[in-house]
C-alpha cells in the first residue's frame, strides 16, 4: 500500500496544496499544510527506517528551535504542533513540545486552542505533571460565553484531567448540566462520567443530577447518562432497582421507533442506546425475579423487532440473548434466545459464528443441553482454520467438561497448546488443563501424563500455584492409601523414564517438581535403588542448563535420599563439587548435606521417610539461644538492632529522607511465599522433627491455602483432609527435651514468666497476622481462632525453659542452624537478640499482672499442670493454651495442630521482625456475676481477627457442679460463635470452667451490651440460672491498620463516606503528638505518617473494613476527617476519637 | 479502550487508558503484526492479553479497537463503521490521503464521536453539526487572523 501512496504523491505533488477535499479551508493554511505535507511526503518516500529516523530527527530539531523562539507566532506554533503530533505518532519523542501545547491551548484563538487541546490530549496522560498547568485554562474556557470554547474545555476534561484538581472545575461542570444547548449538557454528563471513573466519591453528591440527565429531553444527553448508570449499576445493582421501570420504558420507546430518525443506524433505531439499556437491564435483573418480570415484555419485543438485516441487529440480538440468560429465567424467552443462538452458530459468517460460540459458552453454564444441539457445529469449529474460533470453542468445551469427556477435551486443548506461541494463551490454557486434570482425572497414569505435558509446555511461564497444587496433591494423598501409593509410584516411574531420555530439555519448574517427587517417593520403588536416583539427579545437577533455584531443589532431593542409600560415592562427589560453588545458596545446601552426611543418625531422624505432611514446628523466638545472648550481653556486647532500625538510624544520620514505608514493606516483602530458596530464612526455627517440611519451605513451595480438589470421583467437596493424616510423635531428641522441661515445669514460679511470654507471643502473632492479611488469610484465621496456636506456644515455652535451665544448644540445634544460609543465620540471630531483650522488659513489666492473674486460679490449675507432664510424652507439643488457663485434651489439639504448622512457621518468622509489641491484647478480668456456688468472671482478648470473650465460671470450694452451660443472647450488631473444644468437661469442686466466644461485628455501633446467662446444676439436682451482661465498645473491634503513606493516599480517594469533626483545644500546636499518641493507644489507630501539622492514621474494623483518619492542627483546635468504605463507621469512630482525645 | 488505524504504518492513534510511550509502542507493534498476519477470511475479532481486539479493514486502512471481554464485539465493529461513515461524510468520499494529511481533523471527529472511551453521540447529523460549527467559527477567525498576520508581515 505504501507504494500506492508514494506513487500518488509523486504523481500529484500539488494535490494537498490546492484542493483539500471536503470542508478544509485550504487556502489560508496552505503554506503550513505544505510543510506538514512535505514532512509526510518525505517520510513516505523514504525506504529505510534509518533514513526516516534521520529525517524526523532533523525535523524535530528544527521544530524545537521554532517553538522555543520567542518570536514564533501562535499560528506557526499551531502548525508546529500538528507536525509534532505526527512525529509522536511515528514513535519519536517530542516531549519538548508538551509545554508549548499547553501554552497554545492557553493563549491561542479558537483554532489554535483547538489544536492545542488536541495536542495536549494526545501527548499527555492523566498523571502528567504538566497537566496541572492546564487547569486554569480549562476553568477560563468553561466560563467562556463562546460555545465552542466551552465544548473544547469539556472535551478535554472528559479525556484527561488530573484527579486532584476535580474540585476546581466540578461546580462549573455541574452548572453546565442546566445549559440550554444539548451538546454542552451531553459533554458535561460525560465529563462527570469521567470523574466518576477516576474519583467516584467526588461526584457522589450529584447523583440526583444524573437522574435529571436521564430524563433529559435530548436523546444524546440521556444516552450519555446511561454510561454513568451502567457503571454505577455494575458496582451496586441493588441501589438502582427503582430505575428499572424507567429503563424499560426508554427501551420500549427506542425499540418502538419513537426516537428522531437521525439516531437510526441502517434503519435500526439507536442501536448503541439499545445495547446500553440491555446491559443495564441484565445487571438489574440478575437473580431478582421481581425486577426481571418487569422487563420480560420488552426483551421479547427486542428479540422480535430485531429483523436480521444487518450486522447491527445481530449485535442487538446478541446482547438481548445475553440479558435473557442473565436475568431471572423465563422459559419462553429462554427458548427464543436459544433459537437465536442457533442462528449465530449456524451462520456462515465467521464473525457471527464466533459470537455464537461466545454466547454458547456463556449459556452452557445454565443449560448444558444447548451445547448438545450444536455438537456438530462445535466439532467443525474445533478444526476451523481460524485459531480464534478454535480458541473460543475450547473455551466452550472447558465449560462443559465432566469426568466422562475430560480425556478428549484435554487432548484437544493440548493440541492447541502445542501450536500456540503466545505466552498469554499458554499460561491461560495450561491453567485450565491443570484444573480439569485435577478435577476429573479418570486414572493415575493419565493424570501424571497430562500434568507432565502441562509442566513441559507451560514450564516456567505458568502460574506457580499449579506445581504447588500438584505436589500438595501428591503429598497429602486422598482417602485411599493404595491409590495414593500407586499415584506416587507412577509419578516416580514416569519422571525417572523422562530423565533417562537423552538430550531432553525440561523447564526449570518441571525439574523442580521432579526432584521433589523423586526425593520424597523414590523409596516406594522396589526395583530402583536410591543410589541410582541420586546418580540421575547428580547428572542433572552437573548440566549447564539448570538454574540455581533448581539446583537447590535437586540438592534437597539428594539430601532426602542420602539416608536411604547404602553407599554414597555420588553424594561425596556432589559435596566435593558444590562446596566450592560460587552460588551461596547452592553452597549452603551442600554444606547442610555435608554435615548431615557426617552424622547418619541425626540425618535419619531429621529426614524420615514419607513425612512431608507432618508438622513443621518452629521455635520462632530462637529461645535456645537465650543463654548465649545473655552471656554475650553480660560480656558487654551491644544489643542488637534490627535491620530496618539500623537503616533508619543510618538514614537519619545522613539526613536523608526515608522513602521506605516504615517497617512494613521490609518485613512483608520477605515472606510473600514464593521466593528463591535463599530468600527465605527458616533455618534455626526448624526444631528437629520435620526438617523435610522445612526444606520444602526453604525451596519456596507455597502449599498452604490450596484446596484439595482432586479425588477419585472427580471434584471433592472441601473436607478436612488433615484430620485423616497420621500424627506421629516427634522424634526422640525433642521429646526428651520437652519431657525434661515438663518435669521442671510443675512449680508455680515458673509459670508466671511463661504467662507473660505467651502474651508477648500473642502480640507478635497479632502483628504478624496483620501483616499477613491477605496472604494466607484463610489459614491464618484458623490459626488465631482455634486451638491451633497451642502447639506453637508450647514449643516456645519448653524452649524458654530449656534456655533457662542452662541447657546448651544441643546437637539438634546445630543441625538446625546448619540448615540455612550463613548470612541469614547471622541476621536472624541478631534479630532475635533484640526480640529477646524486648521480651525481657515485657516480662518485667507484666510479671505482677501475670502473677496476679494467676493467683485466683492457681489452686485450681495445678492438678491440670500435673497432668501435663504425663501427656508430654505422647504429644509433646500440643497442649496448653496461651493463657495457661485452659488446657486442652491432647486429642483435640492434635487433630487441629497439623493445619497450623506451615503457617505457624511463617508467622513466627514474621514475628521476628516486629518490635513494637507494646500493645495490650487483653483486658483485665472482671467479675460479672456470682452467687453462693459460682463466681463468673470475664475478660476480653483482642485478637487480630476477632474479639474473643472468655468467661470463666469458677466453682467455690465445697460445692460440686454436674454441668454448667453458657448461653449468649443474640445481639443486633454482632454475631457470636462458640470456640469449639475450649472447655474442660470436669467441674469438680473448686475448679474453673472456661467458655470462649468469638465476636464479629456486623454493623458499626458505639456502645453495646452483650448479655447471656449461665446455668448450672448442682450435684443435689438443683438447677440455677444466673444472668450477666458485658459492655462492649466499638473500640473492642478496632485494630490498627498498617499501611504505607502511599496506600493511604490510594485508599483515601477510593472511600466515599466521610465525616469531619473539629475538636477545640487550648494549645493545638503542641497537641498533635499527644493527640496522635492518645489515638494510637486508646482507639488503636495506626499512625501512618506525620507531616508537619497533619497526621495520617488508619485502622480497620473487624474483620476487615478499613477506615482512615486525617487530622490537621489549625488555629483553635484539631480537625479530624474520617473516611471509610462503610457508611456508618466514620460517625462512630469520630465519636470514639473525640471521647478519647477529650478524655485525655 | 484504544483506537487507531493503520496500514503497517500508524495513521491515527488514540489511547483511552494511560500508558507509557514505551508500552504504547510495544502494543502497537504487537497488534500490527498480529492483525496483518490474519487472512481476509478470518473473523474480525481476536484475543489479545485479557482484551479483545476488534478490527476491520477499509480499503488500505485497518481500524482497530480494543475492548473488554464483556463488551459487545459486533457493536464495536459498528462503531468503527460509523466512524468511517463520519469521515466519509466530512471529507466527501474519504481516502487514506485525507486522513494522512488532515489527521487533526480526523481526531476532532473522533473526539466528537467517542469521548473518554465511550460513544458520545450516535447521531451522525449531530456529530457533523458540531464539527462544522467549530470549523465555521474557526474559519471566520482564521481568515481574520490570516489577513492580520499578512499585514504585519
Amino acid at each position: 500500500m505504501s507504494d500506492i501512496v508514494e506513487r500518488t504523491l509523486t504523481a500529484l505533488p500539488g494535490l494537498f496544496l490546492q484542493g483539500q477535499p471536503g470542508g478544509g479551508p485550504a487556502a489560508a493554511k496552505a503554506p503550513f499544510s505544505s510543510r506538514l505535507g512535505g514532512l509526510v511526503r518525505g517520510v513516505t518516500a523514504l525506504t529505510s527506517k534509518h533514513e526516516e529516523e534521520k529525517l524526523i530527527q532533523q525535523e524535530l530539531s528544527s521544530l524545537k528551535a521554532t517553538v522555543s523562539a520567542p518570536t514564533t507566532t501562535l499560528k506557526t506554533m499551531k502548525e508546529c504542533m500538528v507536525r509534532l503530533i505526527y512525529c509522536e505518532m511515528l514513535g519519536y519523542d517530542a516531549s519538548f513540545g508538551y509545554i508549548h501545547a499547553i501554552k497554545l491551548a492557553q493563549q491561542g484563538n479558537l483554532l489554535e486552542k483547538r489544536v492545542g487541546y488536541l495536542a495536549v490530549s494526545l501527548f499527555l496522560h492523566e498523571s502528567h505533571e504538566l497537566l496541572l498547568l492546564l487547569v486554569n485554562t480549562v476553568v477560563k474556557d468553561l466560563q467562556s460565553t463562546n460555545l465552542v470554547e466551552v465544548c473544547m474545555a469539556l472535551t478535554i476534561v472528559s479525556q484527561i484531567f488530573p484527579r486532584e484538581m476535580i474540585p476546581a472545575v466540578l461546580p462549573l461542570i455541574e452548572d453546565k448540566l442546566q445549559h440550554s444547548k444539548e451538546i454542552i449538557r451531553r459533554k458535561a454528563v460525560l465529563a462527570l462520567y469521567k470523574f466518576h471513573l477516576i474519583a467516584p466519591n467526588q461526584v457522589q453528591h450529584i447523583h440526583v443530577k444524573f437522574r435529571k440527565a436521564l430524563c433529559d429531553r435530548d436523546v444524546g444527553v440521556m444516552a450519555a447518562s446511561l454510561h454513568i448508570y451502567l457503571r454505577m449499576i455494575k458496582e451496586n445493582s441493588s441501589g438502582y432497582k427503582d430505575l428499572t421501570g424507567s429503563f424499560v420504558t426508554i427501551l420500549k420507546q427506542v425499540v418502538g421507533g419513537k426516537l428522531p430518525v437521525d439516531f437510526n443506524y441502517h434503519n435500526v433505531p439507536a442501536p448503541w442506546l439499545q445495547i446500553q439499556l440491555l446491559r443495564i437491564l441484565g445487571l438489574l435483573g440478575k437473580d431478582d425475579q421481581r425486577t426481571s418480570e418487569l422487563m420480560y415484555d420488552v426483551l421479547d419485543e427486542s428479540l422480535r423487532r430485531a429483523e436480521l438485516s444487518h450486522n447491527v441487529t445481530y449485535a442487538i440480538l446478541f446482547e438481548c440473548v445475553h440479558t435473557i440468560y442473565s436475568v431471572y429465567p423465563k422459559s419462553e424467552l429462554l427458548e427464543k434466545a436459544a433459537k437465536c443462538i442457533g442462528k449465530f452458530v449456524l451462520s456462515p459468517k465467521i464473525n457471527l459464528k464466533y459470537l455464537g460460540l461466545k454466547a454458547l459458552t456463556y449459556v452452557v453454564q445454565r443449560d448444558p443441553t444447548l451445547a448438545l444441539q450444536h455438537q456438530m457445529t462445535i466439532i467443525e469449529c474445533l478444526d476451523h482454520p481460524d485459531p480464534i474460533i478454535k480458541r473460543e470453542t475450547l473455551e466452550l468445551l472447558y465449560r462443559i467438561t465432566n469426568s466422562q469427556n475430560v480425556t478428549v477435551i484435554v487432548q484437544k486443548m493440548l493440541e492447541y497448546l502445542h501450536q500456540s506461541k503466545e505466552e498469554y494463551i499458554i499460561v491461560n490454557l495450561v491453567g485450565k488443563i491443570a484444573e480439569l486434570a485435577e478435577k476429573y482425572a479418570p486414572d493415575n497414569a493419565w493424570f501424571i501424563q497430562t500434568m507432565n505435558a502441562v509442566f513441559s509446555v507451560g514450564g516456567d511461564v505458568m502460574h506457580p500455584d499449579i506445581s504447588s497444587n500438584f505436589l500438595r496433591l501428591l503429598a497429602e494423598g486422598f482417602d485411599d492409601e493404595t491409590e495414593d501409593r500407586q499415584l506416587r509410584v507412577y509419578a516416580v516411574q514416569s519422571y525417572l523414564s523422562l530423565l533417562d531420555v537423552e538430550n531432553a530439555f525440561y523447564p526449570q519448574r518441571f525439574l523442580q517438581v521432579m526432584s521433589w517427587v523423586l526425593g520424597e517417593y523414590s523409596y516406594l520403588l522396589d526395583n530402583e535403588k536410591p543410589e541410582e536416583v541420586i546418580n540421575r539427579l547428580f547428572k542433572l545437577l552437573m548440566s549447564d542448563s539448570i538454574s540455581s533455584e533448581t539446583k537447590a531443589w535437586l540438592i534437597a532431593a539428594v539430601t532426602k535420599l542420602t539416608p536411604q542409600a547404602q553407599t554414597s560415592s555420588t553424594v561425596e562427589r556432589l559435596i566435593q563439587e558444590f562446596t566450592v560453588s560460587l552460588d551461596t545458596c547452592v553452597r549452603q545446601h551442600t554444606f547442610e548435606l555435608k554435615h548431615l552426611h557426617e552424622n547418619v543418625e541425626v540425618m535419619k531422624n531429621l529426614l524420615p521417610v514419607n513425612k512431608s505432611c507432618e508438622d513443621l514446628v518452629v521455635d520462632a523466638s530462637l529461645s535456645f539461644l537465650d543463654g548465649y545472648v545473655a552471656e554475650r550481653l553480660s560480656q558487654g556486647a551491644a544489643p542488637y538492632k534490627p535491620h530496618h532500625q539500623r537503616q533508619e538510624e543510618k538514614l537519619s544520620q545522613e539526613k536523608v529522607l526515608n522513602f521506605e514505608p516504615y517497617g512494613l514493606s521490609f518485613s512483608s516483602s520477605g515472606f510473600t511465599g514464593r521466593q528463591s530458596p535463599a530468600g527465605i530464612s527458616l533455618g534455626s526455627d526448624i526444631s528437629g522433627n520435620s526438617a523435610e517440611t522445612g526444606l520444602k519451605e526453604t525451596n519456596s513451595l507455597k502449599l498452604e491455602g490450596v484446596k484439595k480438589l482432586w479425588g477419585k470421583e472427580g471434584y471433592l467437596p472441601k473436607k478436612e483432609s488433615k484430620a485423616g493424616e497420621e500424627m506421629e510423635a516427634s522424634p526422640a531428641p525433642l521429646e526428651n527435651a520437652v519431657s525434661e522441661n515438663m518435669d521442671q515445669a510443675g512449680t508455680r514460679r515458673d509459670q508466671a514468666p511463661v504467662l507473660a511470654q505467651s502474651k508477648e507471643e500473642k502480640e507478635k502473632q497479632l502483628l504478624a497476622s496483620s501483616l499477613f492479611v491477605g496472604l494466607g488469610s484463610e489459614s491464618q484465621i484458623n490459626l488465631l481462632g482455634k486451638a491451633d496456636n497451642v502447639s506453637h506456644k508450647f514449643r516456645r515455652k519448653s524452649k524458654v525453659k530449656e534456655a533457662k535451665s542452662g541447657e546448651a544448644a544441643s546437637a539438634r540445634d546445630l543441625t538446625c542452624s546448619s540448615l540455612h544460609s550463613p548470612s541469614h543465620v547471622a541476621h536472624e540471630e541478631n534479630d532475635y537478640l533484640t526480640a529477646l531483650q524486648d521480651r525481657g522488659s515485657a516480662e518485667a513489666e507484666e510479671f505482677p499482672l501475670g502473677s496476679e492473674l494467676l493467683d485466683p486460679e492457681s489452686v485450681s490449675e495445678l492438678p491440670v499442670v500435673g497432668k501435663l507432664s504425663d501427656c508430654a510424652l505422647s504429644a509433646p507439643s500440643l497442649f496448653a493454651d496461651s493463657d495457661m488457663e485452659v488446657f486442652h485434651p491432647p486429642s483435640s489439639a492434635a487433630a487441629s495442630a497439623s493445619a497450623a504448622a506451615p503457617v505457624t512457621a511463617e508467622i513466627a518468622l514474621a514475628s521476628s521482625f516486629l518490635e513494637e509489641t507494646t500493645e495490650d491484647v487483653r483486658s483485665g478480668r472482671v467479675e460479672v456475676c456470682s452467687d453462693e456456688t459460682v463466681t463468673m468472671s470475664s475478660y476480653k482478648l483482642w485478637k487480630d481477627d476477632c474479639l474473643l470473650m472468655v468467661w470463666s465460671v469458677a466453682t467455690k470450694s465445697g460445692s460440686e457442679l454436674k454441668s454448667a452451660n453458657l448461653d449468649i443472647f443474640p445481639a443486633e450488631n454482632f454475631k457470636t460463635s462458640e470456640q469449639p473444644g475450649c472447655c474442660l468437661p470436669a467441674a469438680e469442686a473448686g475448679s474453673t470452667k472456661t467458655f470462649q466466644y468469638r465476636l464479629q461485628v456486623e454493623r458499626p455501633f458505639t456502645e453495646e451490651t452483650l448479655s447471656g446467662s449461665v446455668s448450672y446444676q448442682r450435684v443435689d439436682t438443683h438447677a440455677v440460672q444466673l444472668e450477666f451482661s458485658v459492655n462492649l465498645s466499638l473500640l473492642d473491634f478496632i485494630r490498627p491498620l498498617k499501611i504505607s503513606t502511599e496506600d493511604f493516599g490510594k485508599l483515601w480517594l477510593s472511600f466515599a463516606n466521610d465525616v469531619k469533626q473539629n475538636i477545640k483545644m487550648s494549645e493545638p500546636q503542641a497537641a498533635l503528638p499527644s493527640a496522635l499518641k492518645t489515638l494510637q493507644e486508646k482507639v488503636r489507630l495506626h499512625v501512618v505518617d506525620v507531616r508537619g501539622n497533619e497526621g495520617l492514621l488508619a485502622c480497620r474494623l473487624l474483620p476487615s473494613t478499613p477506615s482512615l483518619l486525617h487530622c490537621r492542627v489549625h488555629a483553635d483546635g484539631l480537625a479530624l476527617w474520617f473516611r471509610s468504605s462503610c457508611p456508618a463507621l466514620p460517625d462512630c469512630l469520630s465519636y470514639q476519637c473525640q471521647k478519647a482525645i477529650e478524655g485525655s | 479502550m484504544l483506537l487507531f488505524s493503520r496500514q503497517g504504518k500508524l495513521r491515527l492513534q488514540k489511547w483511552y487508558v494511560p500508558l507509557s510511550d514505551k508500552e504504547k509502542k510495544k502494543i502497537t507493534r504487537e497488534l500490527v503484526q498480529t492483525v496483518l498476519a490474519r487472512k481476509p477470511k478470518m473473523c474480525s475479532f481476536l484475543e489479545w492479553r485479557d482484551l479483545k481486539i476488534v478490527y476491520k479493514r477499509y480499503a488500505s486502512l485497518y481500524f482497530c479497537c480494543a475492548i473488554e471481554d464483556q463488551d459487545n464485539e459486533l457493536i464495536t465493529l459498528e462503531i468503527i463503521h460509523r466512524y468511517v461513515e463520519l469521515l466519509d461524510k466530512y471529507f466527501g468520499s474519504v481516502c487514506e490521503l485525507d486522513i494522512i494529511f488532515n489527521f487533526e481533523k480526523a481526531y476532532f471527529i473522533l473526539d466528537e464521536f467517542l469521548l473518554g472511551g465511550e460513544v458520545q453521540e450516535t447521531s451522525k447529523k449531530n456529530v457533523l453539526k458540531a464539527i462544522e460549527q467549530a470549523d465555521l467559527l474557526q474559519e471566520s477567525q482564521n481568515e481574520e487572523w490570516g489577513g492580520l498576520s499578512e499585514d504585519i508581515l
